[in-house]
């Protein structure tokens, strides 16, 4: 049975909860696909997560390599295939707890990078699983920056061979997923020397294991980097190179080649390739960022209605925790974001398949600001829902601590996001670049690309506002977000310029302001979200109660933002010192308002219990007695420990001499 | 791996500082004295083949329990044979034997010992102390519930009298009742301090502590109405058996109740005790040690972070020249330079509290109470601060050292895990900040119906002052130097006074909204705790700043001026909106302070590496590949790894089991 303090929650929904899950997903139509997938997943054993929280990373490893090879067959059964409508749910639907990822963007790799005669020889075979690839690029020594790399490829025409090695131990290959155990092959990026000549990071494909029995080829070192703070279910790897010989056709060559002379030729624009990295930042927010936040949303915000603290009036009850304004102020501000950053995502994936149709038709002016797009909202996303996760975290007390709230595992998880695929500051700087650039061009009259044209209108104003419930209007606070974004733009742009002009260096120039870059190209994406936020909400429906409760939540979203960023709207006066104030009195009025339909909120969500994996979230709220049912579950309490009889008998029996 | 040289940037960085470190240690270990001594019980410890182990990162969490108990069995033994007594003195051979990790013993030394000689009667003290001494009797401290936890009045654990049989009935009358997180608890002890609701003669006297044995002595069994276990893996804290407790009808004897104060007569009476405040002072000290152990754990995290950017070269700074030290980029110094500073802070901070506490203890033991109030709200938030600073400082810390910091070779994941339930044990700190708020609010209204206040706090009498001098925001302004950290010390002073005086005049508004005093203390607590949160912060830096005119050494007393400074002046980048809105800082004093914060990173950078030096973890304690003190990262990282679990045979099974299946069927 449901716990009433959950129950009594939902009876006051303003809103239906159904009709805003079809919304978030698109349509009743994907919900019911996406619920039809989840089920044949998780009703099918080898999946399940149950004792997840008490493996061992051996444990792990293997019982991700057990799922992987399971899903093939279970995709065969139920008949779902890479390009259906199915597909995309399946690694929600697992929490992305499998091996084989990195299989995947080795077939990409090899269909992207590689020439028909290679997509030819390669892609059958690992799509039958003949073989299991990895992707080796980053080193010990290297990550962000690809020049950077050490490992070597040089070009043997005598043989018609590359010789590959790891000419020092920064060079090993370092973290590829798949890598450290399963993979028999991989794609590695080296530095091609052809005739003593450097021409740069290229791509080879290398066998490292043997597919008789598994054992390591000749030349090739590779293992487990060890334990980290999440993904105990992939085995990544290193990868040490001496003197392994591979063929020349081993080298991907659809953009370059190396005929057997030796001679290097270029061939085609390397642009769509360019391309297809920029789309990997998107396409991870949507399951490896929002989901996660969703999911601590869920768990803290059913965990706070059900535990009880304290009294706030006396003689009653000892209160939800809930009801205290300052666990609101902790929780309801993250669950707008997660709304406010499910739109944005949507905003992107439109903007990314438009930007996909152009680029087919050779039309490359838009990459600029898609590039400038997937790393600019990549860092902030992946920065503002990592901090959420582990708000999330601690607003559930001691009991969030355990592994068995769930919210460990989801922020290890989540806060690995801020690095892989390009490091936060650094994305951050690159759509810096791009802001200045197109400022400077706005500056001079020039045409820039739509999304930044708010930079040409310039104007210093002040924020109209005359009292409090002016700040409900989006025209308000999204004109105050524009503004604070053009004022740090321009202002680090002048910077910028007068140290140049001063006769600074413009790479030592440019060092010097990358502080105030990066916040820059934060306000940037900022104004951008809650900009769309407030679009989006004008175009729900208004039925069913939704558009109203998504206006609060986009209400919330930006006024917190302005709460938390007091100085930048203050500077230079835009917004006064009286009217910060009433944007502080609407925030925390706002607060309560939303606190009714928090729970509401975080169902609409729709996960279940098994893709929560918390005692402190599920549907029905019997927090306690789940906690301490998984307790006895534990490997401590099940397993004898030899501790007893061999340090704790001779401490109590006070023999400790012996020991 | 085999010795070798320090890495050629290390060298160059300590080189090139231009302070020597060790006197920097003195200052933080209070004495070169005091250096020496820690030195000296550190090398016991590192030296002694005893204490050696495995990695504990590739071990499971019964092994590392076991490693744990291991260790602790033999440190009570050496520390008696060393007749090291002095509590500081333990406090560093335990955290070297541990590694600054927790211990299954740690309840039993810390609280059930501490609690008998406090609450005990000289007949108890006879029965428990010497066994417990002699660890027959091993202890924990039973409070926390599964369903309480801050609210200790809420507990549902009851203690009902029996004077037929001389004997109290403990029950955990519900799912909620049971106890839950109390460490040592789960498998380790054999004996708890359970804190229940007296019930006698049919009325409920409220909390009281009862020893209960739990466990069998001899075959360590559970004893009959007893359900004791570990309650499960958590972040961190494997080393703990952290354990929950059930109890159905089990009776003790009326003697094992604590009754140094209270007590429960043979036929059932209730003996009220005398009311103390004397609990303040032991909450007093275990917060000044969060405050404490919020600086170390801040410093080790920036030692390693520190090193590693001195050692990891990525990108290019300048068109065509080598790959530059990360640690050369503003964006990494600015990450990492403000919390350097706020270790040192958060030092200072921490010896502060202590010396007032032994300093004002004397007069606690005399009955003059005067001085703990006051002492008790501000220990309150600044464990609150110091600790929420410190979780997330560690984080970033981990978050500057990249993709490598992710592993759990770097440490910093296993310092987060280990640290970040400071935030909510010894009083959750969104609570803690509430109580300090409470103070400050009666102060304020102390102040407002004329009375004067003392001590930290006093800067609220000149509340009262400015309201006659209405020009005083514009005369202010001009006067805030951003380069004199004493000036800055003004400037926090008055935003705290602007919040506290904000957050009390909300508060009066709700009620006079005729709202009941509970409903307009909670709809005005986010005021509350910002308050808090600002009357903190100017207690900080007030401290560094007092701590500087103590440094004799000239070029020790400049680097830790310009750190008090970044300390200060970040501080206010990062809440311009308070300084802006209170009138305390103009737009132009705004943007001087951006610019100085980031001049002084550029400052701080060539003695980045000596400063964390001079906090001087050793590497063993340290836990760290990236933080390594010679700086051989890459190396040692390739040999650690090796050691992982995965890689203990060349094929893994996994292959035989499942690969190998697969790829015979498709």
């Amino acid at each position: 049975s449901v716990n009433p303090d959950l129950a009594s929650e939902r009876q006051t929904a303003s809103f239906s909860v159904e009709k805003l899950t079809a919304q978030l997903d698109g349509g009743e139509e994907q919900t019911r696909i996406r619920r039809a997938v989840v089920e044949a997943i998780e009703c099918d054993p080898v999946f399940s997560r149950e004792n997840q929280y008490f493996q061992s990373q051996n444990e792990r490893y293997e019982a991700a390599v057990r799922k992987g090879v399971h899903l093939q067959k279970k995709m065969h059964e139920m008949g779902w295939t890479e390009n259906g409508p199915e597909f995309k749910y399946i690694y929600r639907a697992l929490s992305g707890d499998v091996a084989f990822l990195l299989h995947s963007i080795f077939i990409r790799s090899i269909s992207v990078l590689g020439s028909d005669r290679q997509i030819t020889k390669w892609i059958p075979l690992a799509a039958q699983y003949r073989l299991i690839g990895s992707y080796a690029q980053t080193e010990l020594g290297h990550g962000t920056y690809l020049q950077g790399l050490e490992t070597t490829a040089v070009f043997d025409t005598t043989t018609q061979e590359f010789i590959l090695n790891t000419p020092k131990i920064s060079a090993m290959k370092w973290w590829p997923g798949d890598m450290g155990r399963s993979a028999t092959h991989t794609v590695v990026f080296a530095q091609l020397y052809v005739h003593g000549k450097c021409y740069g990071v290229h791509p080879f494909i290398v066998q490292i294991r043997s597919l008789q029995d598994h054992s390591l080829c000749p030349g090739i070192t590779a293992g487990d980097i060890g334990p980290k703070m999440n993904f105990e279910h992939v085995d990544n790897g290193y990868l040490m190179l001496q003197n392994v010989r591979i063929p020349r056709e081993n080298m991907l060559n659809k953009f370059c080649e190396v005929q057997p002379d030796g001679t290097y030729v270029r061939q085609g624009s390397q642009k769509i390739n360019y391309f297809t990295m920029t789309t990997v930042r998107i396409s991870l927010i949507s399951d490896e960022v929002i989901i996660p936040l969703m999911k601590a949303c869920t768990i803290a915000i059913r965990y706070s209605v059900v535990r009880r603290q304290s009294k706030l009036k006396p003689g009653e009850q000892e209160a939800k925790i809930l009801d205290y304004q300052t666990q609101q102020e902790k929780l309801l501000p993250q669950l707008a974001a997660a709304y406010a950053f499910h739109f944005i995502n949507d905003y992107l994936q439109e903007l990314f398949n438009r930007g996909y149709k152009e680029i087919q038709r050779k039309n490359f002016d838009t990459l600029p600001e898609l590039h400038a797009f997937s790393s600019g909202f990549k860092a902030m996303v992946t920065q503002y829902c990592t901090s959420a996760v582990e708000i999330c975290l601690r607003a559930c007390g001691g009991h969030g601590y355990s592994l068995l709230s769930g919210l460990p595992s989801l922020y290890t998880k989540i806060l690995a996001s801020c690095i892989y695929e390009g490091e936060n500051t650094v994305l951050l700087l690159q759509t810096a670049r791009f802001l200045i650039k197109c400022f400077t061009a706005a500056s001079a009259g020039q045409p820039v690309p739509p999304s930044v044209t708010y930079l040409a209108v310039v104007k210093p104003g002040k924020c109209p506002a005359k009292n409090k419930l002016d700040f409900l209007s989006p025209d308000i606070y999204t004109e105050a977000y524009q503004h604070a974004a053009v004022r740090l733009i321009s202002s680090t742009a002048a910077k910028l310029q007068g140290l140049i002009q001063s006769g600074v260096k413009k790479h030592d120039a440019w060092n010097q302001c990358t502080v105030q870059l990066a916040q820059a190209a934060k306000a940037h994406c900022h104004f951008i979200t809650v900009k769309n936020f407030a679009e989006t909400v004008e175009r729900l429906e208004t039925n069913a109660g939704i558009q109203k409760i998504m206006k609060h939540l986009c209400d919330l979203f930006a006024l917190h933002g302005i709460f938390s960023n007091a100085g930048v709207f203050l500077h230079d006066g835009y917004i006064s010192g009286a009217q910060m104030d009433m944007v502080t009195a609407l925030y925390l009025d706002l607060l309560a308002v939303i606190r009714k339909d928090a729970v509401p909120l975080v169902d609409a969500f729709d996960f279940t219990d098994k893709s929560l994996n918390s005692a402190l979230g599920s549907y029905d709220g019997q927090v306690y007695q789940r906690l301490y049912e998984w307790a006895q579950k534990s490997p401590t309490n099940k397993q004898i420990s030899p501790a007893y009889e061999r340090y704790l008998k001779p401490l109590l029996h006070n023999t400790l001499s012996k020991l | 791996a085999a010795a070798m040289v320090m890495n050629a940037d290390l060298r160059r960085e300590r080189a090139a500082a231009t302070f020597q470190p060790e006197l920097l240690t003195h200052i933080l270990d209070g004495g070169p004295e005091r250096t020496r001594r820690r030195k000296e019980i550190e090398a016991l410890v590192i030296n002694d083949p005893d204490f050696q182990h495995e990695d504990l990162n590739f071990l499971s969490r019964s092994q590392r329990y076991e490693q744990a108990i291991r260790k602790s069995s033999l440190m009570v033994m050496k520390l008696r044979e060393y007749g090291i007594a002095d509590p500081e003195e333990i406090y560093w051979f335990k955290s070297f034997v541990h590694r600054g990790r927790p211990e299954p013993l740690d309840l039993h030394l810390g609280m059930f010992l501490p609690t008998l000689l406090t609450q005990a009667t000289p007949e108890q003290q006879d029965r428990f102390f010497m066994p417990a001494w002699n660890l027959e009797i091993i202890g924990t401290y039973a409070q926390t519930e599964m369903g309480h936890g801050t609210h200790l009045r809420g507990l549902e654990t009851t203690a009902t009298y029996d004077p037929a049989t001389q004997e109290f009935i403990l029950n955990s009358p519900t799912v909620t009742s049971i106890k839950w997180w109390p460490g040592g608890l789960g498998k380790t002890s054999n004996h708890a301090i359970v804190l229940a609701q007296l019930y006698t003669q049919g009325q409920c006297k409220g909390l009281h502590a009862f020893i209960v044995p739990i466990r069998q002595l001899g075959t360590h069994e559970p004893l009959p109405g007893i359900t004791v276990g570990d309650i499960g893996p958590k972040f961190g804290y494997d080393e703990m058996d952290n354990g929950y407790l059930k109890m159905d009808n089990f009776r003790i004897p009326r003697e094992n109740m604590l009754m140094k104060y209270a007590q429960v007569e043979p036929d059932g009476t209730y003996v009220k005790p005398l009311s103390d405040k004397l609990t303040y002072g032991t909450m007093v000290f275990i917060r000044s040690l969060i405050v404490g152990d919020s600086a170390r754990s801040l410093s080790r995290a920036c030692t390693i972070a520190i090193r590693y950017s001195a050692v990891r070269h990525q990108s290019e700074l300048k068109p065509g020249e080598p790959e530059p030290q990360i640690l050369d980029y503003q964006t990494q110094q600015y990450k990492l330079f403000p919390l350097l500073a706020t270790a040192y802070a958060f030092h200072f901070v921490g010896a502060y509290i202590k010396d007032t506490y032994h300093r004002i203890s004397g007069d606690i033991n005399e009955g003059d109470l005067s001085e703990l109030p006051e002492l008790h709200a501000l220990t309150a938030g600044l464990k609150a601060f110091t600790s929420w600073t410190a979780n997330a400082g560690i984080e970033e810390c981990r978050m500057a050292c990249g993709g490598h910091g992710y592993s759990r070779c770097s440490g910093i994941p296993d310092i987060y895990v280990t640290f970040t339930p400071s935030c909510t044990y010894e009083g959750e700190n969104t609570v803690m900040m509430l109580q300090t708020a409470r103070f400050l609010v009666k102060s304020y209204t102390q102040v407002s119906s004329g009375q004067r206040v003392t001590g930290m706090v006093s800067y609220l009498n000149d509340l009262s002052r400015q309201r006659i001098q209405p020009q005083h925001v514009a005369a202010r302004t001009v006067t805030v130097r951003i380069n004199d950290p004493v000036s800055l010390v003004e400037a926090y002073k008055a935003r705290a006074a602007r919040l506290v005086e904000a957050a009390a005049k909300n508060l009066q508004a709700e009620l006079n909204h005729r709202k009941s005093k509970e409903d307009a203390w909670n709809r005005t607590s986010v005021d509350l705790v910002r308050a808090s949160e600002a009357h903190c912060h100017y207690v900080i830096v007030k401290l560094f700043t007092a701590k500087l005119s103590e440094i004799s050494n000239a070029a020790v007393r400049a680097v830790l001026t310009e750190l008090c400074l970044l300390y200060a002046l970040y501080g206010i980048s990062k809440n311009t909106g308070d300084f802006l809105q209170a009138g305390i800082l103009t737009d132009a004093q705004v943007t001087q302070v951006n610019q100085h914060v980031k001049e002084l990173l550029a400052i701080i950078r060539p003695n980045a590496v000596a400063l964390v030096d001079s906090f001087d973890f050793h590497d063993v304690h340290l836990g760290s590949v990236l933080g390594r003190y010679d700086g051989n990262v890459y190396e040692n990282m390739f040999e650690w790894a090796k050691k992982s679990p995965l890689n203990k045979t060349e094929v893994h099974e996994s292959f035989h089991k499942h690969l190998k299946p697969m790829q015979a069927k498709l």
